[in-house]
């Protein structure tokens, strides 16, 4: 089962903001997501190959070969804040 | 009293020595101004796809082998989730459940046995930005350019009995990396980084105790001085029947303690799900043969063969491969003139002196230190041979080493630029030994008395008249008769 301190605390880990009506309603949408993730494991998947990825791709690579970088101005443009050519955000401790 | 086994893990996180990053083109150099070295890729922006690095596979597989571990032959990259300024993403991309290599072992000298030190797993992840936290602005302010440089980090199992054996572990690790030149293990530098599990137990027992983590170590000294702190803090704590809480400590250098980091417990949920942006990544047998044939003789196997074909002592050879181009280079010098001991002997005494002494933190490359200019065999070689002929005395041959590397002469050179050749003609050589005679009665006077050995406070006196330029055993030779037949 899934309780609205699961939805919260998940809300919390994602740093989503979550009031009490939505987390109550979140976790009975989960718990629905959740049932069906029950019913999918009861398939016979016997003759199904394992798969983690969807695309039928593998080995994209790239060469260790130097490309532009964006540069100091051009990366730190997109901060709200910046200072001495870096992103500044509110202080952290540890 | 009750006796105490200490149990340790080691994790390392080591920095790949690759042009560019993990993911992104950007480059991985060290020191460079704060997010100069940034794309779309690595700042995490939406709509970016990261690709994969070819040689970073390379390299992770170079040291799964190395270790001595199975190379899982399907490789998947997954999301590890959590929030930190430092992880433009929030996530990072690590590997959760297929590392990239398992299940391995490093032979590890400490004290006079041999251990065999199991390694859980060696896995691929994108390393994080830095953070400079600045209180009097009341902000913390980060630089992207190290996201995204590709981290190999080795895990090892809790198989080390002593604050000792980590250390040991942990030197012959890093040895083990740099033969192999995929990191230049720079602790300072932090391409090289540790963080420890240490746990006790009551001596006999099977299960494993309550551990700490051990984080911020900056130096090897650091990671075991922290973990005898850390050992007898929590003899202590069992001694006095207090319960040892499962958390992460902090490692402070100037205190020499540890102190606990009370972290929020959510700190672990990280929530890890398969990377959906890189697909899969089939290693397959013949990609492993082909880079085990690119391994170097490893470091250990280069000490047994040294010992074995040079005759030289265990002591010798330790120093020798501690350094993979110096002891290719002795290897080039054996080839030039065949005398390994006295190669030896003019490697680990006068030209390790040179370069330490002109070292600034170059660790993987000292050969071609900063400042010094590396000779090579046939020029090394030379010198030597000089020595041994006769032509200029052991004492010059040392100064003449000096120049060598400060100016990149040839012993040759720079023997006859300062006129340094050992002085053996007797008639050259008459003037000094009739003052040395003359300026020294009492001493004349002993020898003559039959006190023999006091020739050679004579002779040093002459070498010093002659800055060392005259040969030792000529001088000897002259002043004896001198004395002797008067
Ligand atoms: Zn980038």
């Amino acid at each position: 089962m899934i309780s609205k301190k699961d939805v919260q605390y998940i809300s919390h880990l994602s740093r989503i903001y979550t009031d009490d009506h939505e987390a109550e309603a979140l976790a009975k949408n989960l718990e629905g997501i959740l049932t069906y993730i029950e019913k999918l494991k009861k398939l016979d998947i016997k003759n199904v190959k394992p798969t983690s990825h969807v695309l039928p791709l593998k080995n994209v690579f790239r060469d260790d070969i130097l490309k532009e970088s964006l540069g100091q101005k051009n990366a730190t443009k997109i901060a709200v804040k910046s200072e001495k050519g870096s992103f500044k955000v509110p202080q952290v401790i540890e | 009293m009750k006796q105490y086994e200490t149990v340790i893990g080691l994790e390392v996180h080591l920095q790949l020595s690759t042009q560019t990053k993990i993911f992104c083109g950007c480059s991985t150099e060290f020191g460079k101004d704060p997010n100069s070295q940034t794309c779309p890729i690595c700042l995490g922006l939406p709509g970016t796809l990261p690709v994969l690095n070819k040689k970073v596979l390379e390299s992770a597989i170079k040291i799964g082998l190395a270790l001595n571990c199975k190379i899982n032959s399907l490789v998947k990259f997954d999301r590890k989730n959590y929030y930190y300024p430092d992880l433009p993403k929030a996530y990072q991309i690590s590997q959760y459940d297929f590392p990239i290599a398992h299940t391995g072992y490093l032979n590890v000298k400490t004290g006079d046995e041999t251990k065999k030190l199991g390694i859980t797993r060696a896995h691929m992840e994108e390393d994080a930005g830095k953070l400079i936290h600045d209180p009097a602005i009341k902000s913390s302010l980060v630089d992207y350019n190290r996201t995204g440089t590709p981290l190999v980090e080795i895990v090892s199992e809790p198989d080390m009995r002593s604050p000792q054996e980590a250390y040991d572990y942990l030197t012959t690790l890093k040895l083990h990396m740099q033969y192999l030149d995929v990191s230049d293990c720079d602790m300072e530098k932090g391409s090289l980084r540790c963080d420890a599990n240490v746990s006790i137990r009551e001596e006999g027992q099977t299960k494993l105790g309550t551990k700490a983590e051990l984080k911020n170590l900056n130096s090897f000294k650091a990671v075991k001085s922290a973990l005898e702190f850390e050992v007898a803090r929590q003899i202590k704590l069992a001694e006095s029947g207090e319960r040892i809480v499962q958390e992460t400590r902090l490692w402070d250098e100037s205190k020499q303690i540890t102190i606990s980091m009370r972290s929020k417990e959510e700190a672990h949920d990280y929530r890890y799900f398969p990377e959906p942006d890189l697909v899969p990544f089939m290693v397959e047998k013949e990609d492993i043969k082909n880079v085990r044939t690119t391994l170097p003789e490893s470091p250990s196997k280069k000490q047994d063969r040294f010992i074995k074909n040079y005759k030289l002592s265990t002591y010798d050879v330790d120093v020798l491969v501690q350094d993979r181009k110096i002891s290719d280079f002795f290897e080039e010098c054996v080839k030039e003139y065949n005398q390994p001991k006295k190669i030896c002997n003019w490697i680990i005494g006068p030209l390790l002196q040179e370069i330490n002494s002109n070292e600034k933190g170059i660790s993987n490359d000292r050969l071609s230190g900063i400042n010094l200019v590396a000779p090579t065999a046939k020029t090394f070689t030379d010198l030597i041979i000089k020595v041994e002929d006769g032509t200029i005395s052991n004492l010059v041959g040392k100064s003449v080493l000096t120049s060598m590397l400060d100016r990149g002469k040839t012993s040759a050179e720079i023997i006859k630029e300062q006129n340094l050749a050992q002085v053996s003609d007797e008639g050259a050589l008459e003037e000094i030994v009739a003052t040395v005679i003359a300026e020294n009665s009492k001493i004349v006077e002993q020898i003559k008395s039959g006190k023999e050995s006091a020739i050679g406070f004579l002779v040093g006196q002459s070498m010093k008249k002659t800055q060392g330029k005259a040969n030792p055993k000529k001088i000897g030779e002259m002043i004896k008769r001198r004395i002797l037949n008067d």
